[in-house]
């Protein structure tokens, strides 16, 4: 067995700060992308299964809140018989580097399970071009 | 890991469906709602990995992940799908197979890229059933990232009772 052992880059485990929950149930962590351009940042979850109104997105002291509830009743009076993915709430939140979002314009979007967030800077924040006269 | 898809071993079990019966694992309305997520995720779990689908799930790739349901006589197929568009997404079934196809595609304007989590691709799955379906009558509804594939048994598939004469 002259398998060479490809060296592997170790994943950073991060430090999770969320409190233990009350309920025993499971919360999980909707994948995410997040990119930023010239005038906004933007922040992608998915959630699939959860409804508009079931979202909840929040900043509070430079950190974004994001929220999904499922809809339990969709479940009732199924028996299961074979399954790959439990299900539960999403929930997810993300230190903004800096105070240059502007909080008061946030735009959301839910289209097929998936959160679109558009977080814009503040004027101030934006890069600048100066022209050279 | 309670999301672990791949190739099962090779064994048969010789497991057939039955309508459910009283004491059967069936997911019903609790009082509180925190302990119904709660029972809902335990009854989830203690399904994963059954031996239900026998190996059957020939599938070219393991996305997009599939819970199957039995809802009275009916099957129930939950898939997640979230950010696959409607149009993007083929259903084909036959007999005792669906075919779930299509492509999931993640945008990313010009920019700095931060995070990339999400994947995106094109996706080939058949489940196979260990009964006889109606294709006919088969429905599908997606809604929110999450398709939901309604599987009428064939006729001769349902149980019968024989009257005693």
């Amino acid at each position: 067995m002259a398998e060479r052992e490809q060296l592997q880059v170790q994943k950073k485990r991060e430090h999770e700060k969320r409190e233990e929950t009350t309920i025993p149930a499971r919360v999980f962590v909707p994948t995410a992308d997040i990119y930023e351009t010239q005038d906004a940042l933007t922040v992608i979850l998915e959630m699939p299964g959860v409804e508009k109104e079931n979202v909840d997105v929040r900043v509070e002291e430079g950190v974004l809140h994001v929220e999904g509830r499922l809809d339990l009743a969709k479940y009732q009076g199924l028996q299961p018989l074979h399954i790959e993915y439990n299900v539960g709430h999403y929930a997810r939140s993300f230190q903004l580097s800096s105070k240059k979002i502007d909080q008061g314009k946030i735009g959301a979007a839910l289209k097929d399970g998936v959160l679109s967030l558009t977080l814009p800077k503040v004027e101030e924040a934006k890069p600048r071009t100066i022209n050279v006269k | 890991m309670a999301n672990q898809i791949g190739a099962r071993d090779g064994r048969l079990v010789g497991f057939s469906w039955s309508p459910p019966k009283p004491g059967a694992f069936m997911i019903t309305a609790f009082a509180d709602p925190f302990d119904a997520l709660f029972n809902l995720q335990r009854s989830l779990e203690a399904r994963t990995g059954s031996e239900w689908l026998q190996n059957q799930t020939a599938s070219q790739g393991p996305f997009p992940p599939i819970n199957v349901f039995a809802q009275g006589d009916e099957i129930l197929a939950i898939v997640e799908l979230p950010g696959v568009d409607k149009n993007d997404l083929q259903i084909q079934a036959k007999e005792n197979t669906i075919r779930i196809s299509g492509k999931k595609v993640a945008n990313y304007p010009a920019g700095s890229v931060h995070r990339r989590e999400r994947v995106s691709g094109e996706f080939d799955r058949t489940l196979s059933l260990p009964v006889q379906l109606d294709p006919d009558s088969i429905k599908a509804e997606f809604r929110d990232g999450v398709l939901a594939l309604f599987l009428p048994r064939a006729e001769q598939e349902k149980p019968r009772t024989i009257k005693i004469s």
